[in-house]
């Protein structure tokens, strides 16, 4: 991951003036996002609000793994890899659990994306990350603990 | 304001892995400007799009918790070389970005 980002850097002032053409073309004024977003729930610093909006905890499930270090050094940016192998999986939601704003994100998928998604995200202090996958209508979770040295939301 | 986005996408047997970074301050609202002692304002990307042919396979929404010029990867299955990637996003400050790959 560190290579690729390396390159990106180094490749991003002489992609600059590409990218932004391409941005400039491939932009319709009018790209309309399917879900508004959703302000109350991101907004919301207390964790039971979010768990029962996101749908509840749901069912244990060991078919969701959550890929994160044991332990992460800066709370800033904290690799995550979500992979759920239950079948017809519709959405993917993060969630901090001792994050000041508890809710990181949901990734709804459709037409073939697979249960799987991998990003960076931040951590205020050590705690579980949380995914709730949506599947078939039903609500599965998964957790891990990452203990956090510097926490990465304050500052 | 729109900064470059990288993306790549390549095929690994018969699903396609999308890796993306965009460049964005992803600042959540909560933390103080060290100089001034002034909150700096939430300024994030609130929602990702990616589609394949034009068909949506991802539709994100983000908060401030995702870290700096975020990394974002996924997979999509039953798609084939060449096919055409886009990724876009909007920030709560209405920026917006957008790339595109054809799968390799």
């Amino acid at each position: 991951m560190n290579l690729f980002r390396r390159n990106v850097l180094k490749g991003a002032g002489a992609a600059g003036a590409v990218s932004v053409a391409m941005a400039a073309g491939l932009l319709k004024p009018g790209t309309v996002f399917a879900a508004e977003w959703n302000k109350a729930v991101f907004d919301s610093r207390d964790l039971g609000s979010v768990m029962s909006a996101v749908g509840g905890a749901g069912a244990a499930a060991g078919d969701i793994s959550v890929k994160a270090p044991d332990i992460a050094e800066n709370g800033a940016v904290v690799p995550v890899e979500i992979t759920s192998n239950i079948a017809g999986t519709e959405s993917i939601t993060l969630i901090g659990e001792k994050n000041t704003m508890p809710m990181l994100a949901q990734f709804d998928l459709s037409n073939g994306a697979q249960g799987y998604v991998s990003t960076r995200i931040k951590m205020g202090a050590t705690s579980n990350v949380r995914a709730v996958v949506k599947a078939g209508g039903k609500m599965y979770t998964a957790a891990k603990e990452v203990k956090v040295t510097i926490g990465g939301c304050g500052g | 304001m729109a900064e470059p986005m990288k993306i790549r996408a390549s095929m690994s047997g018969d699903t396609a892995d999308v890796k993306c970074l965009m460049n964005h301050p992803m600042e959540t609202g909560l933390r103080k400007d060290a100089k001034t002692g002034q909150m700096v304002p939430a300024h994030h990307i609130t929602n990702v799009m990616a589609t394949v042919n034009g068909k949506t396979v991802l539709d994100a929404q983000w908060g401030g918790g995702i870290s700096k010029n975020p990394y974002l990867a996924f997979k999509v299955k039953g798609v084939k070389k060449g096919d055409a990637v886009v990724v876009s996003w909007t920030d709560n400050k209405g920026d917006k970005n957008s790339a595109e790959a054809s799968i390799g």
